[in-house]
This record gives structure tokens, C-alpha cells and sequence, in this order.
């Protein structure tokens, strides 16, 4: 075979090239930039070496954040993942209910984030919200302003209402592609009500939970806008996750250095736990 | 292995049926002998799939009743009628390995694991997949698959009866004779009643001591292969059954004479038909092709390999014949046609001939 050679074909990726240099590179290097420095305005910047990394790392603020965020992620998971496949299941596969689910699955997920922070924020209020007014009504103490449980829960349930659907519409994308023959032979088989989940339904939607679990992951790790929003970091520091600890530093108290060091690292571990994940799903396809 | 009995049996996918066209299945009656082979052969959307699912529990019929070794078992579920159904497509459980797959149907009926074990390298050997026992399932060939799911339907040694609807259509051309005939060897070693559907009369043909040729939802003909060749009870079976089909043409009777056109044609015996429309079929196999008889045009000759199919005009219809690899054409072609293939059909129905 006589392959012409030449590099004419740059070209045509050269304006994805350019675009992504001054979306993702170029911003990149300046974060890079201000991590290795320190600045008292004036645009003065003096060399501050690894100064801040160290600092970041040794500091419990930092920990606490991360391991805040990890639990969070860790039950939002725990939750979202069974109950999407469970209502996957329960969603009817033909005639009018179909459309019916599925606008209802896509409500949630088509309310921008500020707007779901917003609505749980009234929502939960004691004083004219209407979820917190009567809970407290009937008895439940409840104040997700004051109470740093009340305010996990909040946000768990606001996450769990806003981003479940993902993981329905996955699942039931996976579901529907299953020929009908499956179910039947599963009944010719004898297999119960168990084992078609557990060897037909299950193995069909592992392609998609993956999908569905790497996802909802790095949008629970990044989350910032709804808890903002609901709780504002609080009551004390009980929902600062990372994010918001990294804006608070960054915009509130104007560390440019330390922020930019924390977006690194914070950079890095979304980087290595996707690289993670993607390996494993590689890994289970090269199985395959 | 049981005597299948489908007594008046209709079915409808409408929720309301009120006239004969809403039936995907008009009316079958017939009984599946215990041990026998047979083919299902109709071509699509005749009702032969519908039947089969009926048999196995997967669909109820709206009217009738279904009987095994003279039980009634029409309300009763797939799981209860202990049937083994495989489907066009494999069906595999991708994350069990090739043992586990086969040994599913059996731990599913609580079937203690050493008898397990014995059935399941049993239906290896029979499939010949004994070294994949350990091999996860979803890394085989669309015919290993298949033959799993062949196995799964034959691992279980007390089933009524095994269905298999069109399970050869994703299989290589030359695994599907290799198949084919371990199904029917294995029909011969352990006498399973087998109904097999298929659109592919080769198919049919070979696997099935008794064909039943379905068409719009109703049995127009059961019999051996012979018999559906010879005498197509009705048209249908002629044209399906037989490469090319039979040639029907539109005659008049009287007596022992056939007409068409301005041809005579003497018949072995004088058709009891006296009414409908009347027409004679006559198998491309049975037209001699010579130099006396009826003339005819040559439109076209196909060269199929072991013979060859000579398109023609008779009396402005369209006739085909089939002659020997050897044979050629004479100049003026004529054709006859051997009495023993004339078959007449009133309203497209089978009449015998008297004496």
C-alpha cells in the first residue's frame, strides 16, 4: 500500500487546537503560574516556590473539606445508583406511560442548578417553606440553618431529587435495549424474578451504571452551586465541600497563591480518580 | 416428552377480535404426536411463531384449549408446562461461563447439584462445547451461542417437548447442515417431541418426519415432505414448497380433458369438481420438454448448477420447466406433461381425480 504522507491534515485540527489553548491550557498556566507565587495587589508578585502546596497539604481545613465531599459523593452514590435502577425497572417499557416517564424523569435534570438550589432553599425553610414548616409542624425538629445534620440531609435530598433521573435514564436506556427473547427464554429457564435481574438486566446496564456512576461522581466531587446556595458552606463549615472552600479562599480572602494551589491538587485527584475509572472500564471491555 | 394436543385454537393480538383478518392464528386443530419430529413452514407473519409461543406458555390463546399427554395445561405457565423453546437469536447469560449458562434451567428447578453436573457435561458432549465448559459465554461465535442455547433447551431430560423458532437464521451456512443434523440425530437417540419453525423449506424438509405448512394464520397442509411435494393440497404449498414453485394455470374441465386455450390436455382421471374456479398445477419437475406436445416460447434459461430451469410461454402464461444439466433446448420447443404431476384444484383446494 502507497500511502501518501503529508501534514496537511494538521490543519483541520489546528482550530480545535487553538480553541482549547485558550479555553483549558492557557488558564491552566496561570493557575499554574500564581500556585508558585505570592501577591500583596499591586500586581507585585513575589516567587513563593511550593510554599502553598505545602501549606494546603498540611492544613485540616483542606482535609476536611475533602473528606466532607468524599462521604458525600460516597452516599449520594449509595442512594442514587439503587433507587435509579430500581425505578428503571418499575417504568413501564411500551404504550402512553412511556412519554409520560420520561418528561417527568427529564424535569429535574432540565431546572438549571442555582434554580434547584433556590427551590430547596425556600422548600426547607421553617418559616414559609413548605416542606420545613410542616415537619416542624407535625413535630420533627427541623432547621437545616442551625442544625449541621438537618443541613446534610437537605442537601442529600436535593441532590438525590435533582440527579437521580440521570441514572433512570441511563438504566432504562440499557433496559430497553433488551430483545424480548432474553425475557422470554429467562421464563422458559425458570429463572426467577432474582436471576433475571442478576443475569440478564443486571449484566445489560453495567456499560451504563458505569457511565452513570463516573458521572454522578465528578458532579458530586465538583458540586458548588446548590449547597451554596441552600447552606452556603454552613451551619460552621458542616457543607463546605471542596468548591466552595476553594471560592471562599480565591474570592473571599483574595489568596490567589493558596486558591491556586488547591485547584491543582483538587485538579489532579479528579484527574487520577478518572483516570481510575476509565481504566477499569477499558479493562472490563478488553474482557469482553 | 408428551403428545401435544391443539384443540380449536385461535388467537388475536386485538383486545376485541370480531372478523377472521384480526386472528394472527385463524384456526388450528392438530395433534403433535409424542416423540415425533415437525416443521412449522410458512413464510412471514403466517402465524407460526404465534403457535409456537402458544404451545410453550409464552402467550394464552383467546379461544381453545391445549392438551399434554391429555392434560389440559392452557392456563398453566411456561414454568409449569416444562417446555424448552430456543429462539432466533442466542440467548446467553454473557456474564456465566458456558457450564454455568447450561446448568441454569437445571438449578432453577432445584435439580440437586451432582445430577447437575452429569447433565450438563452430558449436553457438552452432545453440542460439542465440552472444552468451553469454563470459558465465560459472551467471547463465543454467534453458532456457539446458538448451540448453547440449543443446550439449554436440551439439558433438561424430562421436558414435554422442544421448540425451536427459526434457530438456524444467525448460523454460517455450513454449521447450519452440521446442526441440523445433530438435531436430528439427537431426535433419533432420545425421541423428543420437536416442533421446529422455519421459513427455509430445505430446512423443514430435512429436519421434520411431518411438515405442517401454515399460510394467513391457518394449516393449509400437513404431511411428509413427499406429500407436500407431489400433492400440494392447495395452491399455496405448491408455490411455496419447491424450487422454482408449481406452475398453476387456469383450465376448463370435462370429463378427462383438461383445457387451456386452444390445448387439450389428457388428465390420469376425471376431477370431481364441478364448481369454483379451476386450475391445474403441475410441478416444473413433471413438464417434459421436447419436441411433441405444446408449443411454447422460450423466455429464458437458468443454468441452477445440477439442472437447469427453462422459463417459457404457454398459451401467454408463464410456465417453468426443469431439465437435466445435458439437455438443450430444441429448436421448436414443445412441452408435455406428465400425468403423474397434474394435480387440479377447485378454489385453490386440492380435488381428486376418479378413475
Amino acid at each position: 500500500m502507497d500511502k501518501t504522507w503529508n501534514n496537511k491534515a494538521w490543519f483541520l485540527v489546528l482550530p480545535v487546537l487553538v480553541l482549547v489553548a485558550f479555553t483549558a491550557v492557557v488558564p491552566l498556566m496561570t493557575v499554574v503560574n500564581y500556585s508558585v507565587q505570592d501577591t500583596f495587589g499591586n500586581n507585585v508578585f513575589t516567587w513563593a516556590g511550593t510554599e502553598w502546596f505545602e501549606e494546603l497539604l498540611s492544613s485540616s481545613r483542606f482535609w476536611e473539606a475533602m473528606v466532607r465531599n468524599l462521604i458525600f459523593s460516597f452516599i449520594i452514590l449509595a442512594i442514587e445508583v439503587p433507587l435509579g435502577i430500581f425505578i428503571a425497572l418499575n417504568m413501564p417499557k411500551k404504550g402512553w406511560g412511556v412519554p409520560v416517564c420520561l418528561v417527568l424523569m427529564s424535569l429535574p435534570l432540565l431546572i438549571p442548578w442555582n434554580v434547584v438550589g433556590t427551590i430547596w432553599q425556600v422548600f426547607g425553610r421553617n418559616d414559609i417553606g413548605l416542606l420545613g414548616y410542616y415537619l416542624n409542624a407535625i413535630g420533627i425538629d427541623y432547621n437545616y440553618v442551625q442544625d449541621p445534620f438537618d443541613a446534610w440531609v437537605t442537601i442529600i435530598v436535593m441532590d438525590v431529587w435533582h440527579w437521580t433521573s440521570l441514572v433512570v435514564l441511563l438504566c432504562y436506556a440499557g433496559l430497553v435495549s433488551i430483545p424480548d427473547a432474553f425475557y422470554q427464554a429467562a421464563k422458559i429457564d425458570g429463572a426467577s424474578r432474582w436471576a433475571v435481574f442478576r443475569y440478564i438486566q443486571l449484566p445489560k446496564m453495567q456499560r451504563v451504571l458505569l457511565i452513570a456512576v463516573l458521572l454522578r461522581f465528578m458532579d458530586s466531587f465538583m458540586i458548588y452551586t446548590e449547597p451554596f446556595v441552600v447552606t452556603g458552606g454552613g451551619p460552621g463549615n458542616s457543607t463546605t465541600f471542596l468548591s466552595i472552600d476553594l471560592v471562599k479562599t480565591a474570592l473571599g480572602q483574595f489568596d490567589l497563591g493558596p486558591a491556586a494551589a488547591m485547584s491543582l491538587v483538587y485538579f489532579l485527584i479528579i484527574l487520577l480518580l478518572s483516570w481510575v475509572f476509565y481504566t477499569v472500564m477499558t479493562n472490563y471491555d478488553a474482557e469482553r | 416428552m408428551a403428545r401435544i394436543d391443539v384443540n380449536h385454537v385461535r388467537h388475536s393480538y386485538l383486545p376485541n377480535p370480531q372478523k377472521d383478518a384480526d386472528f394472527a392464528l385463524r384456526e388450528v386443530h392438530h395433534t403433535f404426536e409424542d416423540g415425533g419430529a415437525y416443521a412449522l413452514l410458512g413464510p412471514s407473519g403466517c402465524g407460526k411463531t404465534t403457535l409456537l409461543n402458544i404451545i410453550s406458555g409464552l402467550l394464552h390463546p383467546s379461544h381453545g384449549q391445549l392438551l399434554f399427554n391429555g392434560r389440559d395445561v392452557t392456563n398453566l405457565s411456561t414454568q409449569e408446562r416444562n417446555i424448552a423453546q430456543v429462539f432466533q437469536f442466542p440467548v446467553i447469560y454473557d456474564t456465566m461461563t458456558v457450564y454455568d449458562n447450561l446448568a441454569f434451567p437445571l438449578r432453577n428447578r432445584g435439580v440437586p447439584e451432582a445430577d447437575v453436573d452429569r447433565k450438563v457435561r452430558e449436553t457438552l458432549e452432545m453440542i460439542d462445547l465440552a472444552s468451553w465448559a469454563r470459558k465465560k459465554a459472551r467471547g463465543l461465535t454467534a453458532d456457539q451461542k446458538q448451540k448453547i442455547s440449543l443446550g439449554r433447551g436440551l439439558v433438561r431430560s424430562d421436558v414435554n417437548a422442544i421448540l425451536f423458532d427459526e434457530p438456524l437464521t444467525v448460523i454460517d451456512p455450513h454449521m447450519k447442515w452440521v446442526l441440523r443434523s445433530q438435531l436430528k440425530q439427537l431426535h433419533r437417540r432420545f425421541g423428543y417431541t420437536m416442533v421446529y419453525v422455519t421459513h427455509d423449506q430445505t430446512e423443514a424438509l430435512t429436519f421434520a418426519d411431518q411438515v405442517v405448512v401454515m399460510y394467513d394464520g391457518g394449516i393449509v397442509q400437513i404431511g411428509t415432505p413427499a406429500e407436500l411435494f407431489e400433492r400440494p393440497r392447495h395452491t399455496f404449498v405448491g408455490y411455496f414448497i419447491g424450487s422454482p414453485g408449481m406452475n398453476v394455470m387456469p383450465v376448463a374441465i370435462d370429463g378427462r380433458t383438461a383445457t387451456l386455450g386452444s390445448q387439450r390436455i389428457e388428465l390420469p382421471g376425471a376431477p370431481k369438481a364441478d364448481s369454483g374456479a379451476i386450475e391445474l398445477g403441475i410441478r416444473p419437475e413433471y413438464v417434459r420438454l421436447g419436441r411433441d406436445g405444446m408449443a411454447v416460447s422460450i423466455s429464458k434459461v437458468e443454468d441452477v448448477g445440477r439442472h437447469k430451469v427453462v422459463r417459457a410461454k404457454l398459451e401467454g402464461r408463464d410456465i417453468a420447466a426443469v431439465i437435466g444439466e445435458d439437455e438443450t433446448v430444441p429448436a421448436e420447443p414443445k412441452v408435455r406433461f406428465d400425468p403423474a404431476g397434474i394435480n387440479i384444484y377447485a378454489d385453490s383446494w386440492r380435488v381428486e381425480m376418479g378413475a
